[in-house]
């Protein structure tokens, strides 16, 4: 099957010319495109993308709105192929294997008893995606009676148990308790206790911290990081904000454009990051110790559009060194990733010695 | 799942049933008021403006030779000497406590709720209404469980096969439904059920008569209000599932495992419903002063027929009856409404 | 791309109802003629004549309507059907003979054992009660009962709504206070009636009336017994004298009468009390009351106001041997008032008359079957000394059609030779009249008049047009209405509409504003004759009088379509009800 790969080279690092694939990983995405039909033209938002991640790691996944980090996310969950009632499905292919089991050619059923209980999901904003009718404590209830067969009583015991275990006060009475009645962050904690009910082995937080206080933030990552150590499940953390993954992190994948630009371990990308757009994100992360103006370099213009990606490197408009190779070829051929240290690939044009020279005299200093 | 000891050993509700206690008690009283305005209005719009354009009020009950002294008798026995806002007591009084009424030397009592006399029959109102009233909550209440059983349905499985053959049939058959008026599809459908294939009656009889005879008479009346509303309701439920299906927390229980069946009918529907029922209690409200287009079409003898008549008669004591029916039905469905959301939507119950 | 979506929609919606309507043409017409028992007699079988002539008793007679009685108190109803109907349970001391057409308006003894003896003044009218007349509780009905009911239309002030003219007949000064002010013992305190017993009754007039029995003869003369007197709210439940009695009444929704078996067949001359029981079923829609009578569940409409545009087409196509096509005894007119200018210019009047298209106002009423005939002059057909070919300004010798040239010449004799603006005011209730101003409208703008149709509120013709200062003030140069005869005579048609002391401040008749000493001795003349031949001329005489003054524009002497189901028998039109059948006769086969 690796025959068939045009990139050629994954995120993951796998040889091109291996044919005996090792025992695979407990999560690995292959080649994944997710594309969405609409009236304007094909929506490209995820595009050959992959990756592979073990038990008690954690990836982070990092990119701006728009970048597809969070179409990955649901891809692997399958939430893409249920109830897309009327609207234009979407379109995947390539592979995603869970723990040995390929999940997109896999029966719906068989992908929905999966979710919940093997995979589950913390999302962003906690206000909205806990429904507001029902009490905690019901739809917590809920998530664990979907994959046990227990009464009411026990799973009641079991979401006590693990508001408990949230960092929740009086949870045998905050378990009657409607969202509305909860803080930001009692409510993440809230969401955070519902997904791991089943004790699922991967984990994905789509930006679990984003609609949160700075001083909540912290807690709900300290939280997130305990957790897995405790449950020892796969973490995939995805962000806009580097600064998210930076402690929690063991690897971290960089989207732009529905494609991954960068893939290294926390420190490769924090340290030696090779790709411009790596360079921005880091530029853009608020720190502590520096002052204002000297703390924020956003990357300007905005992602492009994933309708005409055009040919060439999609950051090319918004790449300050988009000129630095020689000719045309940042605006005709796209850069596939390639090795860049152990382990660590990058897609970008640009020479290894102009990128270490950009990044240690222009860059660096100002981080 | 939620045993009534938390509910009290919860800090958060104890202030809670006394708020709601509040809460009623300000909307009654805001009833109340309400009420008094209404009636002042119909009052107001009986009695000042044909006096303003120069008519007599009381030629209106004098028939063909209005003789002097009829006026008189007249003037005195609807009371249009009286400032209106001493109307307007003795009428609310006569609905709380009954009244006296006085003609021709004898004395009348008419008991509580009085609501006075016909001034064209010399009837007492409340029976008459009293009498219509079953007609017009049987079409309304029979025509509510039709038109929220056939719009939700059509609602539901238009939005969540949207674009589809039966998307599209439902929401032909909706448009048709709102934009065709009732006397068009009742006529139609009593030309072709009843007359055409005697296949239900074409006349009303009272439910204490014969169950299958008032069945039969109710059924044409039912479907095409239902096709009216439920062509409203299948809208509004196709737009509001449409909406609900794209929330964050349908998202969720889908990322639990829920069976999308259950994550339909218990995520999505709860809070599908929450407009459905809101517009239920006003339409239901609103109903209760009759459904004059189609009490008309079929011969219903409901209130809609009797405000009709008593509009074109100018029966004042009867028209004050049926508004004072209608806005108290408005007022009390909306109150039920507002209560039936606290239930549905717990960040309402405060409120 | 939104705009052609919702098009495209909103043409498939029509194609569902269009689809829809082909489904009930489709489905109509199933009905046929034989429906219910037996034959239709035929197209106008019982206009004027009796059909399906029959003694066979039993059955209930359905009646249906769309309009309930103003009140089924005999005092207080003004309503031509409730008269008819009235008789089913009360009985006057003389009534409209039995029989069908031009006959029935001949009055014959009903409590009375013979017509009045008249006292050679003319002024003394003694009657004699006949024996074995029962009230429903097994009581005779007395003299005193009778002029009871007769003192109750002195309590306008209760029992307002019906029609006065014995009151003003016998005391026209108003000293009696009527009944309920009565301090008298026995309440009977109109010096006017004498009771001297129980079966002796005599009316005393200050003046000579030749239509004096015709007012005895109408349900307002009804006895009523006084301890049964509900005052304002008889009409729920009027205390029966007839062969019926109430059993049960819900106004505008259903009455139901079924024997009184205390009435004796050996009393009543009149009636056939045939059905066991009679009902009377109330709507509001006049297109499904005649679906309902096509249909055969009903037998008549008591309103007998004619058919809708949709029934009436049904009927003449398929069941044409139901319908009869009489006179209603109706002139529909268009008046002008002397007050409201440039009216009070005869010529204006005469302009009106020339210039309207006669034809096409009679088109707009429903034709010559549904509307009735071009009206020629003010006296209709039901009442002594009519003429219907009395045709002064020669409106049917021109078929009807506008005389632009004549109206143009009185326009300039009026002094408007460029016309004028006038307002056309019409009953907002009517549709026929509103279609009728618009006909008149259409046709006067052709001679230069401008006339805006003002739609009133049809409850409250008494207080608008029945007001002339109202009627001044909104310059109401045209009034669209109708009349009929109260009782087949000059004097019950003619008086409200002509004579001067009818023109009042509100409930005025005479819209026209005829304030003529000449007229007003020609009708003094003419009551006080009590030969009825003589009267007719000199009533004759006063329609002339009034068509030359050019007051009115009559539209149409009024017919119209009216269903009778096919078992119905005894069935026939009357004069003397306007052209409805005799109630009081009718049976179901």
């Amino acid at each position: 099957m690796t025959e068939s790969h045009k990139t050629g080279v994954s995120a993951v690092g796998e040889p091109a010319t291996a044919t005996a694939a090792p025992a695979r990983s407990f999560l690995e995405v292959r080649d994944l495109h997710v594309h969405f039909p609409t009236e304007d033209g094909l929506v490209k938002s995820v595009d050959g993308l992959s990756f592979r991640l073990e038990k008690g790691k954690t990836l982070g996944i990092v990119g701006e709105s728009g970048s597809g980090k969070s179409v990955t996310s649901l891809g692997v969950m399958g939430l893409h192929t249920v109830g897309q009632y009327g609207r234009q499905k979407a379109r995947l292919s390539g592979e995603i294997w869970l723990d040995g089991q390929e999940l997109l050619s896999a029966d719906p059923d068989t992908v929905r008893k999966l979710r919940g209980r093997e995979m589950a999901m913390i999302f962003q904003d906690p206000l909205s995606a806990l429904h507001p009718y029902f009490t905690i404590g019901h739809q917590i209830i809920e998530a664990y009676r979907v994959h046990h067969d227990v009464d009411k009583k026990t799973a009641r015991k079991r979401a006590v148990e693990l508001l408990d275990r949230v960092g929740i006060p009086q949870p045998d009475q905050r378990v009657n308790s409607y969202p509305h009645e909860f803080s930001g962050g009692m409510r993440q904690r809230a969401m955070i206790a519902m997904s791991l009910v089943n004790n699922p082995e991967l984990l994905i937080a789509d930006e679990p911290t984003t609609a949160l206080d700075v001083t909540v933030q912290a807690q709900i990552l300290d939280l997130i990081r305990d957790l897995q150590k405790e449950f020892g499940s796969a973490v995939i953390i995805i962000t806009h904000d580097l600064g998210v993954v930076a402690e929690l992190a063991d690897d971290i994948l960089v989207m732009y454009g529905g494609r991954c630009v960068e893939y290294g371990t926390a420190e490769q990308v924090f340290y030696e990051p090779q790709h411009p757009y790596t360079w921005g994100l880091l530029g853009s992360m608020p720190r502590i110790d520096r002052a204002q103006s000297e703390r924020l370099i956003p990357v300007k213009g905005s992602p492009p559009s994933l309708i005409n990606i055009p040919d060439g490197c999609a950051f090319n408009p918004r790449c300050p060194y988009a000129d630095v190779p020689k000719g045309n070829v940042t605006r005709t051929e796209r850069p596939e990733l390639r090795e860049v240290g152990d382990g660590h690939l990058s897609a970008c044009h640009m020479e290894r010695g102009d990128r270490d020279r950009i990044w240690n005299e222009e860059i660096a200093p100002k981080l | 799942m939620n045993s009534p000891q938390n509910r009290e050993s919860s800090p958060g509700h104890r202030p809670a049933r006394k708020a709601v206690l509040t809460y009623l008690i300000r909307r009654l009283f805001a009833v109340v008021v309400m009420l008094v305005v209404v009636m002042l209005a119909v009052f107001g719009i009986f009695f000042l403006i044909p006096k303003w354009t120069g008519v007599d009020p009381a030629t209106m009950f004098a028939g063909k030779q209005a003789d002097a002294q009829a006026l008189e008798g007249i003037r005195q026995k609807l009371g249009l000497d009286d400032p209106i806002i001493v109307q307007l007591f003795d009428f609310f009084r006569g609905i709380l406590a009954g009244r006296d009424y006085t003609s021709a030397g004898d004395t009348y009592h008419c008991e509580a709720p009085c609501f006075g006399y016909s001034f064209k029959t010399e009837q007492a109102i409340w029976p008459i209404l009293a009498d219509r009233l079953p007609v017009t909550l049987g079409l309304a209440v029979g025509a509510a469980i039709i038109w929220l059983v056939i719009g939700l349905a059509a609602g539901v499985v238009s939005a969540l096969r949207r674009g589809s053959i039966w998307d599209r049939a439902a929401m032909g058959m909706a448009l048709s439904g709102v934009s065709l008026p009732i006397y068009f599809t009742g006529l139609l459908s009593l030309a072709i059920f009843s007359y055409g294939l005697g296949l239900v009656s074409n006349e009303y009889t009272p439910v204490e008569e014969s169950f299958p005879d008032w069945f039969s008479g109710m059924i044409l009346p039912w479907l095409t209000l239902a096709f009216l509303f439920g062509a409203m309701y299948a809208r509004l439920t196709r737009a509001t599932m449409l909406e609900v299906m794209g929330e964050d927390y349908i998202r969720t229980a889908r990322a639990k495992g829920v069976r999308e069946p259950v994550v339909i009918r218990k995520h999505a529907m709860r809070s599908t419903m929450t407009p459905i029922i809101t517009l239920l209690g006003v339409d239901l409200g609103a109903l209760m002063g009759g459904a004059i287009l189609t009490e008309t079409t079929f011969s219903l003898p409901g209130l809609g027929q009797a405000v009709l008549k008593a509009i074109g008669e100018k029966d004042l004591p009867l028209i004050l009856g049926v508004t004072l029916i209608t806005a108290s039905a408005v007022v009390v469905a909306n109150l039920i409404v507002d209560l039936l959301y606290g239930v549905i939507d717990p960040r309402v119950r405060l409120a | 791309m939104t705009t052609q979506r919702s098009s495209r929609r909103r043409i498939a919606a029509s194609a569902v109802a269009v689809a829809a309507l082909l489904v009930t043409a489709g489905c109509g017409g199933g009905g046929s003629d034989g429906e219910g028992d037996g034959k239709a007699p035929g197209f106008n079988a019982a206009n004027g004549k009796t059909a399906n002539a029959s003694d066979k008793k039993g059955g209930t007679l359905k009646f249906i309507g769309t309009q309930d009685a103003d009140s089924w108190d005999t005092t207080r109803g003004y309503y031509g059907f409730a008269w008819d109907f009235m008789r089913y349970y009360s009985r006057t001391l003389i009534t409209s003979k039995p029989v069908a057409g031009k006959e029935s308006s001949e009055l014959v003894p009903d409590l009375a054992k013979a017509k009045a003896k008249i006292s050679d003044d003319g002024k003394t009218y003694s009657y004699e009660l006949r024996d074995g007349i029962t009230w429903e509780d097994g009581k005779p009905v007395t003299s005193k009962d009778i002029k009871y009911g007769i003192e109750r239309q002195w309590a306008q002030d209760v029992l307002s709504g019906g029609p006065i003219y014995l009151k003003d007949t016998l005391d026209p000064d108003g000293k009696y206070k009527g009944p309920y002010k009565d301090k008298s013992k026995d309440k009977l305190g109109l010096e006017a009636i004498e009771t001297p017993s129980d079966t002796e009754i005599v009316f005393k007039l200050p003046k000579r009336n030749g239509d004096f029995e015709q007012m005895l003869a109408m349900p307002s003369a009804s006895p009523v017994r006084q301890d049964k007197d509900t005052k304002s709210k008889y009409g729920l439940k009027p205390f029966s004298n007839g062969p019926y009695k109430f059993e049960s009444y819900t106004p505008n929704k259903k009455l139901s009468l079924v024997r009184n078996p205390e009435w004796k067949k050996s009393s009543d001359n009149i009636r056939k009390a045939l059905p066991d029981k009679i009902t009377l079923t109330l709507i509001t829609n006049s297109d499904e009351m005649d679906k309902r009578l096509i249909n055969g569940d009903y037998d008549l409409d008591i309103n007998a106001t004619g058919m809708e545009a949709a029934g009436r087409q049904t009927a003449l196509k398929e069941h044409k041997g139901n319908i009869d096509n009489p006179s209603t005894g109706y002139i529909r007119y268009a008046v002008f008032p002397q007050t409201v200018k440039p009216f009070d210019n005869i010529h204006c009047r005469k302009a009106m008359i020339y210039g309207s298209d006669h034809k096409s106002i009679q088109n707009a009423r429903g034709g010559p079957l549904a509307g009735g005939d071009i009206g020629t002059n003010m006296l209709p057909k039901l009442v002594p000394g009519s003429d219907l070919s009395f045709d002064p300004y020669g409106i049917a010798k021109n078929d009807g059609k506008a005389d632009v040239a004549k109206a143009k010449a009185e326009l300039k004799k009026c002094g408007k030779p460029n016309g004028f603006k006038t307002t056309i005011a019409v009953r907002n209730n009517k549709q026929v009249e509103i279609a009728s101003a618009e006909a008149m409208q259409a046709s006067l703008k052709k001679i230069g008049i401008e006339a805006e149709v003002d739609e009133y509120d049809g409850a409250q013709t008494t207080g608008i047009i029945g007001n002339p200062e109202y009627v001044k003030k909104k310059n109401y140069g045209i009034i669209i209405m109708g009349w009929g005869p109260d009782f087949p005579s000059g004097q019950g048609y003619g008086m409200p509409l002509w004579h001067s002391k009818y023109i009042l401040d509100n409930g005025n008749n005479n819209y026209a504003m005829i304030d003529d000493k000449k007229i007003d001795g020609m009708f003094a003349d003419a009551i006080a004759e009590l030969d009825k031949k003589k009267a007719a001329e000199k009533y004759a005489a006063i329609n002339a009088e009034v068509m030359k003054g050019a007051y009115y524009l009559p539209f149409t002497f009024e017919k119209n379509i009216i269903w009778r189901s096919s078992r119905l028998t005894n069935v026939g039109t009357t004069d003397a009800f306007s052209g409805r059948y005799d109630y009081a006769v009718l049976g179901v086969k």
